[in-house]
């Protein structure tokens, strides 16, 4: 039981694809604006996660090495294209916000690294669980970010305001550079000091 | 590497590829129908919030069609195109400017010195709405478009019948600098322009977008709207595409008809 538990619990901080591995950063830059936004990337990227995990699994030993990556591929963008259409149809706003970076998970290094790392040497099972664990390890760093972002920058949540825009008659000045995408590096650079100041074990040897 | 190992290995990918394509021609042909709805409804929200209709009530397919009819017009005569005359590429309902504008035989190109809004390319035709009450009209609205800082913007603008005064403005489609030219999304700015006037009284395109604030005393101040502070390309872009739509180039021809029709409508 404990195996099981580690390999979906273990990506939320102790091996977090984001915070730990350094992988997926351009989207969790491009699309954390807002809550609404980052939560829909986030269901995207878990949906194609688990899936092209149980895909690869399933074929694992029929796939022969010398073409793997482009099955991988072939799986994964088809697996992006399915989310694109889905979320084209039935949220088209957040669509029109989210725009090119729905079809850029492609490129996300966190599903291919899985695929290749974990997927072509375990069953579907723990494939599944992998990929579900590393979908909301990134869903929790998206989710913090946009958090920040849209309350520091915007002083709303979910489009609903919180803190009242003094250009509206409150007390808050937004902080515009949160609206801009390099304060994600910002945000992601504290999460990164936060977690290792909690688990030392993950900073790297000098 | 033996035969039969390099048949399994196409097989194996084969295999996968047709798998692949099912999955994805399924989804595309089974959720077309709502993606072409939403992009319908978007649309027409969007006509709707320029013209400030979006009040009239929660159905905005029905709002539409009760209040609003679609014309296509020619540009450079300014006149209508006869619904008889629609085809399967040019008709007002499927009309999207930038696939027109694309269209090399519906889109002419914009020679660089009256090319302000710096489009490059304008589509020959273009749809304007009418918003009828009890058949009188009350407004136009007209899509327009022009690059900004990083982006072409779209927007509709939506003139009152006396084709002098601005009833309102809105973006349907941007890519500026969120908190800054993003700012043209912002409520309290668009409500600036509602009551601003386009033309003066000989018909010249008068409306202009400043840096800064408007002084309310000046004279001027009924054409000028406030520019937004820290994106000066972005309000240049939509003080250009706004007066390049409005002038001869853009709507100018068809102004001069709907003058006439109207002027003859009150005698």
């Amino acid at each position: 039981m404990t195996k099981y538990r580690k390999i979906l619990l273990d990506p939320l901080f102790n091996e977090n694809p984001i915070a730990y591995q350094i992988l997926g950063i351009c989207s969790a830059l491009a699309v954390t604006s807002k809550l609404e936004t980052s939560i829909v990337m986030s269901l995207a990227v878990i949906f194609v996660l688990t899936f092209s995990n149980l895909s690869v699994s399933l074929i694992r030993k029929h796939i022969s090495s010398s073409t793997r990556i482009l099955v991988e591929m072939t799986i994964i963008a088809s697996l992006v294209i399915i989310a694109d259409q889905i979320i084209k149809a039935y949220a088209y706003d957040i669509s029109k916000q989210l725009s090119v970076y729905v079809g850029l998970i492609i490129t996300n290094c966190i599903i291919m690294g899985r695929a290749e790392a974990f997927a072509l040497k375990n069953p579907p099972g723990l494939s599944i669980l992998d990929g579900l664990g590393n979908g909301f390890g990134y869903t929790f760093v998206l989710l913090f970010v946009g958090f920040f972002r849209e309350l520091l920058g915007a002083g709303k949540l979910l489009g609903i305001t919180i803190f009242t825009l003094n250009t509206e008659g409150g007390w808050y000045n937004p902080n515009g550079l949160f609206l801009l995408s390099p304060s994600a590096f910002i945000l992601i650079g504290i999460l990164i000091w936060v977690i290792r100041t909690w688990k030392p074990e993950q900073v790297e040897e000098e | 590497m033996s035969a039969e190992k390099k048949s399994k290995i196409i097989g194996v990918a084969l295999a996968v590829c047709i798998v692949c394509s099912i999955l994805v021609s399924t989804a595309a042909v089974t959720l077309n129908s709502i993606q072409e709805q939403n992009q319908k409804l978007d649309r027409i929200r969007n006509i709707l919030a320029a013209g400030n209709l979006l009040d009239r009530g929660k159905d905005i397919q029905k709002i539409y069609n009760e209040y609003i009819e679609a014309d296509l017009i020619e540009l450079s005569t300014g006149k209508v195109v006869h619904p008889e005359n629609y085809t399967n590429e040019l008709n007002v309902s499927d009309f999207d400017i930038r696939t027109m504008a694309n269209n090399p035989k519906y889109s002419t190109s914009i020679p660089a010195n009256e090319d302000i809004a710096q489009i490059k390319r304008k589509p020959t035709h273009m749809p304007v709405y009418y918003v009828r009450e009890e058949g009188e009209l009350e407004e136009i609205i007209l899509p327009v478009y022009g690059k900004g800082l990083w982006s072409t913007m779209y927007g509709f603008i939506a003139l009152n019948r006396d084709l002098h005064t601005v009833d309102g403005f809105t973006f349907y489609s941007h890519g500026e600098t969120p908190g800054l030219g993003g700012e043209v999304d912002n409520p309290q700015w668009k409500e600036i322009w509602k009551g601003k006037k386009a033309f003066d009284e000989n018909w010249n395109v008068k409306i202009e977008v400043i840096k800064g604030r408007v002084d309310p005393e000046r004279e001027s101040a009924k054409y000028q709207i406030d520019g937004l502070s820290g994106s000066t390309l972005t309000t240049r872009g939509i003080d250009n595409l706004i007066k390049y739509w409005l002038g001869e180039n853009g709507y100018g021809p068809f102004f001069e008809i709907l003058r006439k029709e109207l002027s003859d409508d009150q005698i």
